[in-house]
């Protein structure tokens, strides 16, 4: 890693200060930033651990919505009582990313601010519609992803909370690749009063996305049978090394179908 | 150089350094706490798992200045004197190692799976916890059996001292 200065102001207001520095980055729970920078492929000059800013973290159920705040761990989540009663396959999902060790210490704001194409959280903010909570605006899910680890986040913008609108039903399911448990195809299904959102990670190349095909026939009809004769296409899925884009459109059918059995 | 200060093992220790300086070249390299061990230092391996207020995290991808003010405990911090920690015990009663480099980690991820889940651990829940540690040796099937173990070891209530 290369030497760099460590900064942990106590407010959000002294964290865009301390940002503004040159080359500066914020440190949340560090899971994919530390090993990051250990391969050297981020070097930045100072890091803003947001740790002691208060008021990031902590869960809470305001009228239609779950309200997480961004420095809430996957543990957190996980355990939380709030969130198993209200959004229980948002709960779920944050039991099932990386290990327990690192569900200790990752968290919400820092998953959604990264947006890496194989990870959870982006799929269930976009197929819940939640709305991403920075220090200056509110961002639709809609608007936020923009394509692999690109989010609508401008340079220094710090994601505070996330409102995920509680959903008639929902459910995740994913195809976790045997080694690294990253997912090849997740699928995260919501029945909304507005329509029926189906959002799939792991699979595309353009990271996080809606699969609109699956979403228009649950509407009409909220079962695993609508959507089992609905092709995927491979044209913008990944291949690598563990499968390819034919073998990933297979399975982003599959967990779909999955999901919405077990919503 | 930036000071910190924090609890390891129950001991308050401070130090100077750089802020790069990760929790375990910390707890290795200046406390000479040599049990906490690097396996891969990309946080699958969990060789490197101590508790941070009382949570498993994995050392390696921790910075040092970010455990100020934190109670940390490492596998050299679990035994009392001689006796070692029920834990421990149930993988040498069970043969729960070989080469015992994933040891450490594999232990302070049993004991955190026991103060999160409780006392009855099933295989299922054991294997799926253990996803964050790798073994090379064992296979697994002496770790599940020594954590089932120290788990239950965990909840009996202590024998008297003769």
């Amino acid at each position: 890693m290369h030497a760099f200065e460590y900064a942990a102001p106590s407010s959000v207001a002294d964290a865009l200060t301390a940002l503004a520095q040159d080359d500066a980055k914020l440190l949340a729970g560090g899971q994919t930033l530390l090993p990051t920078m250990k391969q050297r492929l981020a070097t930045p000059s100072v890091l803003v651990d947001l740790r002691k800013v208060a008021g990031l973290a902590g869960v809470t159920h305001e009228g239609d919505a779950l309200v997480i705040g961004a420095m809430t761990t996957h543990a957190e989540v996980a355990a939380n009582e709030t969130v198993k009663q209200a959004l229980p396959a948002l709960a779920a999902l944050a039991g099932w990313i990386g290990d327990p060790a690192v569900r200790h210490r990752g968290t919400l704001g820092g998953s959604l601010a990264n947006n890496d194409p194989a990870a959870d959280y982006p799929a269930a903010a976009l197929a819940l519609g939640a709305t991403i909570v920075t220090d200056r605006r509110e961002i639709a899910a809609d608007d936020y992803f923009q394509g692999m680890f690109e989010t609508a986040l401008e340079e220094n913008e710090i994601v505070t909370k996330v409102k995920f609108p509680i959903p008639e039903k929902a459910a995740y399911q994913k195809f976790r690749n045997p080694a690294s448990r990253y997912a090849m195809a997740g699928v995260f299904v919501a029945k909304t009063k507005g329509g029926v959102r189906v959002a799939v990670t792991g699979a595309s190349s353009g990271g996080v996305y809606r699969e609109s095909a699956f979403e228009e026939a649950l509407t009409a009809n909220f079962s695993a049978d609508a959507i089992k004769d609905i092709k995927v296409s491979p044209d913008e899925l990944i291949t690598d090394l563990h499968a390819d884009a034919d073998y990933r459109a297979q399975l982003v059918g599959v967990m779909a179908r999955r999901a919405v059995a077990s919503a | 150089m930036v000071q910190v200060a924090m609890t390891v093992n129950g001991k308050a220790v401070t130090a100077d350094l750089e802020p790069r300086t990760l929790l375990v070249q910390f707890l290795r390299e200046t406390l000479r706490l040599t049990g906490s061990h690097v396996g891969c230092d990309t946080s699958q391996c969990g060789a490197c798992v101590v508790h941070l207020d009382g949570r498993a995290v994995k050392s390696c991808t921790m910075l040092a200045l970010a455990c100020e003010g934190a109670q940390v405990t490492t596998i050299e911090g679990l035994a009392q004197g001689a006796a070692l920690h029920p834990m421990q015990q149930a993988f040498q009663d069970n043969h729960g190692l070989q080469c015992g480099f994933c040891t450490p980690g594999m232990v302070m991820t049993g004991v955190d799976m026991v103060n999160r889940l409780g006392h009855d651990l099933a295989d299922a829940t054991i294997r799926h916890e253990l996803e964050g540690n790798l073994c090379r040796c064992t296979g697994y099937h002496n770790i599940v059996k020594s954590i089932a173990q120290g788990a239950r070891d965990m909840g009996a209530p202590a024998l008297a001292a003769e």
